[in-house]
């Protein structure tokens, strides 16, 4: 698929305003380390406010007609995408008045504030699964239709919110043990749920181009794929990353996404590391933003088998007709998925 | 009534012809026009709503060339309609036709990434997502002729490899033809339940090349000039 920045942003910036918003109510709720205070409360909020604005509005360029934006919220009972926008306009007008109320009364204790932060929390977390079912609810990538989809949306956009906050705390003393212990289970979980997903769309799917054109009794290649050039079709569905490449992207997403940001923030607890405790949330943002351009350019969508794309690395065309196609895995090294040739 | 198209692997010579007259025709249609990027660049690409594809089924020496037309199937269990958010995308409950409103499209590209078959096209001049119309504006024109009221890309087919009509009638002659010939959707696993289907190419007795008659003396005579006399 193709990891248009837009859906990057998207998915990154509003997963993580959503999941801070959800720990800033935990936290509240069970007063952990103290609570917040109704400042650092509303400071946090707006921060979540700025995030989903940010992924709101990278969303829309995406949009190849946004004048017709507005009707995306009509079709809320079929489409999970419909859903996700009709949770995410509801989610403003709680946030502000939420804001509002912890700002003005100047307290983030009472029960209207705990009633207020827990139903925006709620509204957020529904917004991330409608989120994830927009990818999840699609049979003809195999990569997306998983539970697992949504359920790496809860733990990536719950991870990257509380390293945020326990960031926002972290810089203003220092004894936040409670806090960083959840922000660092919260990223290991995270990490392992992700491991497990890039353990499972490691299989085979069951579509291949001989159920694709009915031909299942014999080999079928493709001979001519009927354009001269590229199509909408090659543009939005070709790409594609070689299994080596994106070996070395996990390594990163692991490396920046959550191994790092949990060596910071174990650091800031035990030692004055100063502002330097800011590079948690952003290498945390580079590297699941990294996850979120593997989680696109790794899906492979069925259309790609009609142009013989799919699986693997090169295109399946007749060995006769690939003059000159460079292949991606250098010799002598054994490759994930075996070329046509070898098949 | 479920309207939709039979295509013959058998007699499609692929030619692109129905390619070539559903460009004609719906690039002054309903959701027209069917925008051509560089059309004379160097990479010209474009709209298209029915594309050809060929293959090489099986290995030699029963191998065979299949050309592969392919557009909207217009799936009963059509996921393009039930993703898209703004109620652009729908299928007419009249005649099972999957259709784009123009005026409601935000050109998200959702629908696209729903279909299997590659049906959906972003038009990037309008920024609206097109697809094939089974000719709506044609099949129910009363101006034209009553054997004219047909998708342009069937009547274009030189081999009658496409055939167009209700596949809920067991009568109609695509009904029929799917019954006769054991056509088939395809991608069935994926349950989109599409209505068009493709015809498989008829079996036919391998081409005997080890068994062929040994020939009149004259003609051995000949082949023992041939071999002696060096040319």
């Amino acid at each position: 698929m193709n990891p248009s920045l837009a859906v990057i942003f998207l998915t990154l910036f509003s997963g993580a305003g959503f999941g801070l918003m959800a720990m800033v109510a935990v936290v509240n709720d069970f007063a952990i380390d103290g609570a917040l205070s109704p400042l650092r409360t509303a400071i946090l909020v707006a921060l979540a406010l700025l995030l989903v604005t940010m992924g709101m509005v990278s969303s829309t360029a995406h949009l190849a007609n946004p004048k017709n934006a507005w009707r995306a919220f009509t079709r809320w009972r079929t489409s999970w995408l419909a859903r996700e926008g009709v949770f995410a306009v509801l989610f403003y007008p709680l946030a502000i008045a939420y804001l509002g109320w912890v700002f003005f009364m100047n307290n983030d204790r009472d029960s209207v504030a705990l009633l207020l932060g827990n139903v925006t929390a709620l509204v957020g977390l529904i917004t991330i699964f409608c989120q994830g079912m927009i990818y999840a609810c699609l049979r003809t990538i195999r990569q997306w239709h998983t539970p697992l989809v949504p359920a790496n949306f809860y733990a990536l956009g719950l991870a990257t919110g509380m390293t945020v906050l326990t960031t926002s705390r972290l810089l203003a003393h220092r004894h936040d043990l409670a806090m960083v212990s959840i922000a660092c289970s919260l990223l290991v979980a995270a990490a392992v749920m992700k491991a497990i997903y890039y353990f499972w769309i490691g299989a085979p799917s069951g579509t291949t181009l001989q159920t694709a054109t009915g031909f299942t009794g014999g080999r079928v290649r493709l001979l001519d794929q009927g354009h001269t050039f590229g199509t909408f079709l090659t543009r939005e569905f070709s790409n594609c990353i070689s299994p080596r490449r994106a070996l070395n992207f996990k390594v990163a997403v692991y490396v920046v996404g959550f191994l790092a940001p949990i060596a910071i923030l174990l650091a800031a607890t035990h030692a004055a590391i100063g502002l330097a405790v800011l590079l948690a949330p952003v290498l945390a943002f580079i590297g699941i933003g990294l996850e979120r351009y593997l989680f696109f350019v790794e899906a492979k969508h069925v259309v790609n088998l009609y142009h013989g794309r799919m699986p693997g690395p090169l295109p399946q065309m007749h060995p006769a007709l690939r003059a000159g196609a460079k292949d991606t895995v250098p010799a002598g090294k054994r490759r994930l998925v075996p070329s046509y040739d070898e098949r | 009534m479920r309207l939709g198209l039979v295509i013959d692997l058998d007699t499609c010579v692929g030619c692109h012809a129905c390619a070539t007259a559903c460009k004609e025709w719906n690039t002054s249609s309903i959701t027209a026009p069917l925008t051509d990027y560089e059309p004379y660049g160097k990479e010209p690409s474009g709209v298209w709503f029915n594309r050809v594809r060929h293959y090489e089924v099986g290995d030699y020496p029963n191998n065979k060339t299949i050309n592969f037309p392919m557009s909207c199937m217009h799936c009963e269990n059509a996921e393009c309609v039930t993703v898209c958010p703004t109620g652009a995308s729908y299928k007419r409950p009249e005649d099972g036709i999957v259709l784009i409103d123009q005026d409601k499209c935000m050109g998200c590209n959702y629908c696209s990434w729903a279909c299997p078959y590659g049906a959906r096209e972003l038009d990037r001049a309008s920024g609206t997502m097109k697809k094939c119309t089974l000719c709506v504006d044609r099949i129910y024109d009363q101006a034209l002729p009553e054997e004219e009221r047909q998708p342009a890309c069937v009547l274009a087919c030189p081999a009658h490899a496409r055939l167009f009509g209700d596949l809920d009638d067991p009568d109609s002659v695509t009904s029929r033809a799917v019954r006769d010939r054991g056509g088939y959707p395809l991608m069935p696993e994926l349950n989109y339940n599409p209505t068009n289907q493709y015809l498989p190419p008829r079996t036919r007795p391998a081409i005997p090349t080890s068994d062929l008659p040994r020939g009149s003396l004259a003609r051995k005579v000949k082949e023992w000039v041939n071999r002696v006399i060096e040319r």
